[in-house]
């Protein structure tokens, strides 16, 4: 046989790095001279083409204010909207489109959970858990409230690691515990938390869950229903969305009984100076006219992780993580920060003698963005001692020769400056 | 000899950075070394009423003065913007409050640093720069009344 005729295997092509890359326009430029490579995907991921498009295409076909309008635009720019929240629905597994509330992003979302559920529940001498790898927004939102009611914050410790001590947790945990807010994945250090066996010891505890997932919602499989979270919190713009995008998944039981916690337009049935009632949910929570444009866009997001499929993504950020704790453990006096049992999306690191903002300085010189700090969890930090890292945050378009380059580079930084 | 203007001095460096042309890491390479020739800050004068913070890097200064000029010490837990420093002690220390006090400090940008003067909390330089600015606009003030 002619071997010109045998048919190439059509292998599928699941994972073609560069046509993914080719997507992102943004990642296609220099910077300082150099070829960009971004590794700031922790605080914002780089949005697709597809993402960008749809941003123009709504002004450009359908831009209008929605739910109340009657004309053809009101009602295109509605079933754009409203398209997103089925699709988010679908994306964490949420039992009912009702279920998913819009928001600015995550820290929006915790306020909004921790002002309206707070406010109508939380009592004197009540007691709220958090966790020593919070990010600032799920501390603070608590404390504000937990001041207010009387109530008081306890705090689950992490080991040496930066693994959740749940010992501790189990100790904590007691009849005046109303509720645990916990994070998914942590921002600073990229540990995988055991959400799973947290919600249900607080549901045996009858206290509620809040699960921070900013960062899990890119480098997870999320299904609410599976975990059996009573709330959900995530952005938009850490998984390829726009930015100005978050929701708040609740179950339906709580939300409904939650009072609302801004007053405006679309959250109201009726307004006479004497009463007002208010919408059903989930529109009782979105007061205002929403970021429409964005959270149309936000959907072609969702298709963009369900086109490469969420599996093959997690496939490839584990490869990456993997690869760069080998290749930045050769660098002299690099200490990793965070070397929990189970990991996503995020190496942070401190290397000796050299401060963290100086390193991030000289990578930019390099073209290299990272992000350096403390990552707004200064409790984490001070936890470990330090003042702060620099972390490496990895994403679908990201490869091993990007990390190879952070890891030479790293290597010049460690010898000029120590 | 007398202290050449702060123009005069912030013209020098300008030319001194147009070696690099846009070679941002050679700059930082630089103002890494400058880092290292700016002497220590002594440990009694790192203190709270010194300190300038950053949201990453922190900055001392202290100033004295003599008759109507101010002359700057000055230290940074980072060396990037210790080196920076060194420079705005350079162009500012032992001039005349006045002066300092209404210096446009164009430099920085003429030398593509002006990330470091800009809107993002990263570090306390441009905190510095108002506290060095404020520091003579009151020596000034006390000088003329």
């Amino acid at each position: 046989m002619n071997s010109s005729s045998v048919p190439t295997e059509t292998k599928p092509k699941a994972f073609d790095i560069d046509r993914i890359r080719a997507q992102f326009p943004v990642l296609h430029q220099e910077v300082n001279g150099q070829q960009l490579v971004y590794f700031d995907n922790a605080a914002t991921t780089q949005k697709p083409k597809v993402v960008l498009d749809a941003l123009t295409d709504y002004y450009q076909t359908m831009n209008a204010n929605i739910h109340r309008g009657v004309h053809t635009l009101a009602d295109r720019a509605t079933a754009a909207f409203e398209a997103t929240r089925e699709s988010i629905r679908g994306f964490i597994n949420a039992g009912e489109k009702e279920e998913i509330i819009f928001t600015k992003g995550t820290t929006d979302g915790i306020n909004l959970v921790a002002s309206s559920w707070g406010r109508a529940n939380l009592q004197k001498g009540d007691e709220v858990i958090i966790s020593t790898l919070e990010h600032h927004s799920n501390i603070v939102p608590w404390q504000i409230i937990c001041e207010e009611k009387g109530a008081v914050i306890k705090v689950i410790p992490v080991d040496d690691n930066g693994d959740l001590i749940i010992e501790e947790f189990n100790k904590l945990l007691s009849p005046k515990t109303r509720l645990v807010s916990v994070v998914q994945v942590s921002n600073a250090l990229g540990t995988i938390n055991p959400v799973k066996e947290i919600i249900e010891k607080a549901h045996n505890a009858g206290a509620l869950v809040v699960v921070d997932g900013a960062q899990s919602s890119s480098h997870l499989t999320i299904d609410v229903q599976a975990l059996d979270c009573d709330f959900f919190v995530f952005s938009g713009h850490k998984m390829y969305g726009p930015t100005g995008t978050g929701i708040v998944y609740g179950k339906r039981r709580l939300l409904e009984v939650m009072p609302p916690y801004q007053g405006g337009g679309e959250m109201i049935k009726e307004v006479t100076f004497e009463k007002t009632t208010f919408n059903e949910i989930p529109y009782k929570f979105e007061a205002g006219t929403p970021n429409i444009a964005d959270i149309v866009g936000l959907k072609f997001a969702v298709d963009f992780i369900n086109s490469l499929g969420k599996e093959n993504i997690i496939a490839h950020e584990e490869m990456l993580l993997d690869y760069a704790h080998e290749k930045l453990s050769s660098i002299p006096g690099l200490r990793f920060i965070g070397t929990a049992r189970n990991k996503a999306g995020v190496v942070s690191f401190v290397i000796e003698g050299i401060h963290h903002f100086d390193i991030g300085m000289m990578l930019d010189a390099k073209g290299i963005a990272i992000r350096t700090g403390h990552h707004c969890t200064q409790p984490l930090m001070a936890r470990f001692g330090i003042d702060g890292t620099a972390r490496a945050s990895f994403s679908v378009y990201n490869t091993t020769e990007e990390i190879d380059r952070l890891a030479e580079s790293l290597q010049g930084i460690v010898k000029m400056m120590s | 000899m007398t202290k050449p203007s702060i123009n005069t001095l912030q013209d020098e460096i300008i030319e001194e950075f147009s070696l690099f042309e846009n070679d941002q890491h050679a700059k930082l390479e630089y103002i890494f070394d400058l880092s290292k020739q700016l002497p220590d800050l002594e440990e009694e004068h790192k203190v709270e009423d010194n300190l300038i913070k950053g949201c990453q890097s922190k900055v001392w200064l202290i100033s004295e003065r003599e008759d109507d000029r101010l002359k700057y010490k000055a230290d940074s837990n980072t060396a990037i913007t210790k080196g920076l420093i060194a420079l705005l002690i350079r162009v500012l220390s032992e001039q005349r409050a006045e002066e300092i006090a209404k210096a446009d400090l164009y430099f920085i940008e003429k030398i593509g640093m002006s990330q470091f003067i800009g809107s993002q909390r990263s570090n306390g330089f441009a905190n510095m720069i108002n506290k060095m600015k404020l520091e003579a606009a009151i020596a000034y003030k006390d000088i003329v009344s």
